[in-house]
């Protein structure tokens, strides 16, 4: 709790960081918030001494009611533009701050280490940039608007009636907090209610999730009827829940509202009576009236801001958590990569995703340049840790990778990665046309570089068919085009600036077989001269490989080429016997 | 809309009760204005504190009964509004249970399931809020003038010429910003899509170190995000000033009337604090009414979504004259090899939408007790063809033949129980072992389940969790393995003791020699059963008794491995990539 608190406190403080930025919009926003409340209480008083001024046939001051309607209309446009003129600055604020904290989130993503984007589901990080910041957005946008105006018309209030006649005032405050009472007692009875009904629900949903979700397979085995049942009979019990949920709690508004009309009543017959006694007169009775109308309302808001904004903290923490997620080690220091031969040397490298789970231990390896590496093994065995630690995705634990005789993590990333020309089975194409995906890597290239390219890999062929050429836009994720498509337009994006080092991800079975070899043509174009690391699936790139890598369940377990291997008679051998031979 | 209207027959008294008992409460609401009325000019002029007292025990009077009112009207609005919901959810439930294969490939499952819950909770809400107010503003609205009319009529015309105002400003307003609340909604769209790339695309982003082009495409996206929040903003805005200054000017414009009239003798003091509270009220009404619209017509919204699948029908049903055939046709167990127990009629096939063919002119019979083997490429047409066999898709052109009738004469039912089907996605249910043995045969004995998972080679492992058949299996199997899964799968579609078992792809995650024994066992341990195997794999399927090799929807080969050998090239190809030239033979 107390932790919590703590929490809450270093959240705040980062938000109004962020408000800090626009503080003088912030401290014109809350002197326009005070003018507002002013003048909106000062109106109904305006009314009242009108009022006061219409007693009877032949007894109203007509020169004092024209005067004080035209103050009341003064006053009346003073309140609309300086709320409307609020309320667009807190608009302001809200969203320029809400801007400001999902770009910075959003930055922050382009320098998190790619351990943290694998080991975090996206639609978490992506609710927490997305979701979560509207909700935080909404909470202040509600908190701009009307913590402070509800506050200060509360307090207003009391100052104006305690002025005018604090008898009454007395009646008000004492039979108030009745309705808050009321509320919040509701609130507390219906609570169970409502946990009993979002059970009930999710029981439902679960059920709709896994009887939907998997329909084809529930009518390949008839189980439509019985799936009915059982939905029916949750659904029976989410109608009883529901309908007392929804109707306790629906209790509260007119529950309030009584008190309130007893509040009224009330402040009718003391104010009547005090106006008897010549206390009050008439006109400052319905200032009282409107008032006691008045005064309730901002109490309502208030706890609804109030919720409001610890929802908008809670979602702001979640944010924050991400922005303070650890970036990857800065390239400081680090030079270019510069004259890349194609050697690449690991040494006793070791490298664990947990700690607790060693992977890859003391592995040494010697890449010749131009050689070809392939890595085999079960689906699952950690391939692409290899990959990951070549491209310096993540760094490797203990030992060293050298690429021309240069530490890795001694050169800049970038100089790095250029060096490198990556096709993974993962396709991953962005949302744009053809073209800008192609030249993903080289953004000025020019058509006719572009068109070289996809000739290059293969590709040229299907997108000279598609209805706009390299111009067609391609969906999110590549929706409207098949696996095998996808991946030569991936080959082209490599293609276009063909680094001295290749790392390639073999497609397995998803292909259709034209398509296939289109890639294995592809990707020997690709290797001439190249040093590659091959993913490798099929049994004439692995023939062909100068080192084969057999891995096992994360670990490199045996090494060198087709015929030694073989002739080990080891898990290569075996796995070469059971996946390729009969 | 319209079309759910029906789901409230049930609930005709409470749907017509709730807001009758909301419009009594809001003629309470409208006497309390009368009511201080007579206070002022009645007991503060006559000094008589009596009858102050009496006039707000009227008032605390009004007030409860109001309170009672409301209360009921609120019950019966909740009954109705739930009934509702609940009796559409059924008739949901059940409608989606019926569509085919063909609806859900277009909707998507992901879109159903989201109209089944969400969409269906915020009807009933909107419905629940309709039955309560959409009644009860606009009455109190009319009502606050016709009281006022009462009053004096000179001082109404001030009404007469503010409601309409108010009204232009306030749905005006809405009717503005609500389009451009999508337009932000879309906009937000862009920045999710801009984000999720660049997780998904991690890899490939940094790969090519494109990550400052990422952050300058993000900040476009946003900063027009931005824009366009400030623009609906700044309209919205003006929503309150503005009814705030109406309202005001009108109270004035009541104040000045009202002086006129009383000066002349027509109406009092009193009167004129009613005049001005009626006035106070009505802007109270027409702000909670535009909040009701948006309510109401973003449940609307949902509403016709629901409506859209309630109204898709479904493309397969049972034939017209749907009895049970006659002719017993023989069973398991039948002599092999005696009828044709599935044939394909010069069959095209085509995806609902999709411009070609899956599949074009398949031709083939198969007899009882056969083994099939079909293999090709991805997108070959491999499971189409396969799930035109229990009718989940028509075919678009020819037949499909099962024991000689169409399989659009079988009554689905009896279709289906033919055929024992093991999904290409290893998909198991919350529940135990025994409850998912027994999707297909409701009344299957252990003695039954464990045949099957022996024939499955599921025994081992099922005998070696301790829990036997009680085992608990989570939502989609999440607790076993991907080969543990389709082990399962496939002991469950034996316990339906099917005619023709067709596994789609379902033995990828065995390895090898499991892959093996289960073909053998499957062999050995259903004869009579007609199989079709879908696999990737050439050593899967080179046994078969039949092999069809598929290549972009056409029928490219069918014989046995050796035949296919000899005359067919694409099977040779793909034969080729996966075993070496002697393993081939």
């Amino acid at each position: 709790m107390k932790n919590q608190l703590k929490q809450h406190r270093s959240t705040l403080r980062r938000i109004l960081n962020y408000i800090g930025v626009y503080k003088w919009l912030v401290f014109l926003s809350l002197a326009l918030a005070a003018v507002t409340v002013a003048t909106t209480l000062y109106a109904p008083i305006l009314v009242g001494k009108g009022v006061d001024l219409i007693l009877g046939p032949k007894n109203v001051d007509f020169e004092g009611l024209l005067a004080i309607l035209r103050q009341i209309a003064a006053v009346v446009f003073i309140t609309a533009f300086a709320q409307w003129l609020m309320n667009h600055i807190n608009n302001r604020i809200t969203y320029h701050v809400v801007e400001d904290i999902r770009t910075r989130a959003f930055n922050h993503l382009e320098v998190l280490p790619l351990k943290y984007i694998d080991s975090h589901p996206y639609g978490d990080t992506i609710s927490r940039i997305i979701a979560d910041i509207d909700q935080f957005s909404e909470g202040l946008l509600m908190g701009f608007t009307q913590l402070f105006t509800g506050v200060l018309t509360i307090l207003g209030t009391l100052g104006f009636m305690i002025v005018v006649n604090p008898l009454i005032t007395v009646v008000v405050v004492l039979v108030t907090p009745l309705s808050l009472f009321v509320a919040s007692y509701i609130a507390k009875k219906t609570f169970a209610m409502f946990q009993l009904q979002s059970r009930t629900r999710g029981e439902l949903t679960s059920l709709v999730d896994e009887m939907i979700g998997s329909q084809k397979v529930v009518q390949a085995f008839g189980y439509e009827d019985e799936a009915q049942k059982r939905f029916e009979e949750i659904n029976e019990r989410l109608r009883a829940c529901s309908l007392r949920a929804i109707f306790f709690s629906s209790i509260t508004n007119p529950s309030t509202r009584f008190v309130n009309s007893v509040v009224y009543a009330s402040v009718g017959v003391v104010g009547a009576c005090a106006a008897i006694r010549g206390l009050l007169s008439v006109g400052q009775l319905s200032i009282f009236l409107s008032y006691a109308n008045q005064y309730t309302k901002p109490f309502n808001e208030i706890s609804g801001v109030v919720t409001e904004l610890q929802n908008a903290l809670a979602c702001a923490s979640r944010v924050f958590e991400l922005m303070d997620e650890p970036p990857i080690s800065p390239d400081d220091g680090g030079e270019n990569l510069t004259s890349v031969d194609g050697s690449v040397t690991l040494s006793d490298v070791s490298f664990a995703y947990n700690p607790q789970v060693p992977l890859i231990e003391h592995l040494n390896l010697d890449v010749k340049p131009g050689q070809r590496i392939a890595i085999v093994g079960p689906t699952g065995c950690g391939k692409t840790t290899l990959i990951n630690l070549l491209m310096r995705f993540y760094d490797v634990d203990g030992g060293s990778i050298r690429v021309a005789g240069r530490d890795i993590r001694h050169v800049t990333r970038e100089s790095l990665r250029a060096s490198y020309g990556m096709v993974l089975q993962e396709t991953w194409l962005k949302s744009g046309t053809i073209r800008e995906n192609i030249a993903y890597g080289k953004p000025e290239a020019s058509l006719e570089e572009i068109i070289q390219a996809a000739g290059d890999a293969h590709a040229h062929s299907f997108i000279k068919r598609m209805p706009q050429g390299y111009d067609t836009v391609i969906s999110e994720d590549g929706g409207n085009l098949s696996q095998g498509q996808k991946q030569l337009l991936c080959i082209a994006r490599v293609m276009l600036c063909l680094p001295p080092m290749l790392i390639l991800d073999e497609a397995t079975s998803s292909i259709d077989t034209r398509t296939e070899i289109r890639i294995q043509k592809a990707f020997a174009t690709m290797m001439q001269g190249r040093t590659s690391f091959i993913v490798a699936h099929r049994l004439s790139t692995i023939r062909e490989a100068d080192v084969i890598l057999v891995m096992k369940d994360g670990h490199i377990i045996e090494q060198g080429n087709h015929e030694t291997l073989l002739a080990n008679q080891g898990f290569y051998a075996q796995l070469y016997n059971s996946q390729f031979a009969h | 809309m319209g079309k759910l209207i029906k789901y409230l027959k049930d609930y005709k008294l409470e749907s017509v009760l709730g807001p009758l008992f909301k419009m009594l409460e809001a003629s309470f609401e409208l006497f309390v204005p009368l009511v201080m009325a007579q206070i002022i000019d009645v007991g503060i002029k006559n000094q008589d504190a009596s009858y102050i007292l009496k006039m707000g025990g009227i008032l605390v009077l009004l007030g409860l009964i109001g309170l009672a009112c409301s209360l009921t009207a609120q019950y019966f609005a909740a009954k109705a509004a739930v009934g509702f919901s609940t009796n559409l959810r059924n008739d949901l439930f059940a409608h989606i249970g019926r569509l085919s294969y063909n609806e859900q490939d277009t909707i998507g499952t992901a879109t159903l399931i989201t109209r089944m819950t969400s969409d269906v909770n915020q009807v009933q809400s909107g419905l629940n809020l309709a039955l309560r107010l959409l009644l009860r503003s606009p009455f109190i609205v009319f009502g606050a003038m016709i009281m006022a009319f009462t009053v004096n009529v000179k001082a109404a015309m001030v009404f007469v010429v503010a409601i309409p105002a108010l009204s232009v400003v306030v749905f005006g307003i809405m009717g503005f910003s609500m389009p451009l609340y999508k337009k932000v909604q879309r906009q937000l769209d862009q920045v999710t899509l801009a984000t999720r790339e660049n997780l998904t695309g991690a890899r490939v982003i940094r790969a090519f170190n494109r990550q400052e082009d990422e952050i300058h495409r993000f900040g476009e996206a946003n900063d027009q995000l931005v824009r366009f929040q400030i623009f609906v903003g700044k309209i919205s805005a003006l929503m309150n000033p503005i009814t705030y200054v109406i309202i005001n000017l009108a109270i004035v414009a009541v104040v000045w009337i009202s002086g006129k009239q009383v000066d002349a003798g027509i109406i009092t003091q009193g009167e004129t604090v009613a005049l001005v509270n009626y006035m106070s009220q009505i802007l109270v009404e027409l702000i909670k009414m535009a909040n009701l619209i948006v309510s109401i017509s973003k449940a609307l919204a949902c509403a016709n979504r629901i409506s859209t699948v309630l109204e898709e029908k479904s493309s397969i049903t049972d034939p017209a004259d749907a009895k049970q055939s006659q002719t017993k046709q023989p069973m398991t167990g039948t002599v092999p090899g005696t009828h044709h127990k599935v044939s394909f009629r010069q069959v095209d096939f085509a995806y609902k939408g999709a411009k070609e063919n899956s599949l074009t002119r398949i031709d083939f019979s198969v007899k009882a007790g056969q083994t099939i083997g079909i293999i090709g490429g991805t997108g070959s047409g491999k499971s189409s063809l396969v799930n035109l066999i229990p009718r989940f898709y028509d075919v678009s052109e020819g037949a499909v033949l099962i024991d000689g009738r169409d399989v659009r004469e079988y009554p689905l039912e009896e279709l289906r129980h033919k055929i024992g089907m093991v999904p290409q996605k290893a998909v198991l249910f919350k529940g135990t072992l025994r409850e998912n043995m027994q999707w297909g045969k409701k009344d299957a004995t252990d003695q039954e389940i464990y045949q099957a998972l022996d024939m499955a080679q599921a025994r081992e492992f099922v005998d070696s969790k301790e829990k036997g058949l009680e085992l608990s299996i989570d939502q989609n199997g999440k607790n076993l393995s991907g080969g543990q899964r389709q082990r399962l799968t496939i002991a469950r579609a034996l316990v339906k003791q099917p005619e023709i078992l067709i596994m789609d792809d379902s033995a990828s995650a065995l390895d090898f020699a499991t892959d093996a024994s289960l073909r053998k066992a499957i062999r050995e341990g259903t004869k009579g059963m007609t199989v079709f195997i879908v696999s990737q794999r050439a050593t899967t399927i080179r046994n078969a008794d039949q092999i069809l090799v598929l290549d972009d929807g056409c029928l490219a080969g069918r014989g046995t491995h050796q035949e296919l050998l000899k005359s067919c090239d694409v099977y040779r190809e793909i034969c080729l990539s996966q075993l070496s030239k002697e393993e081939v033979q």
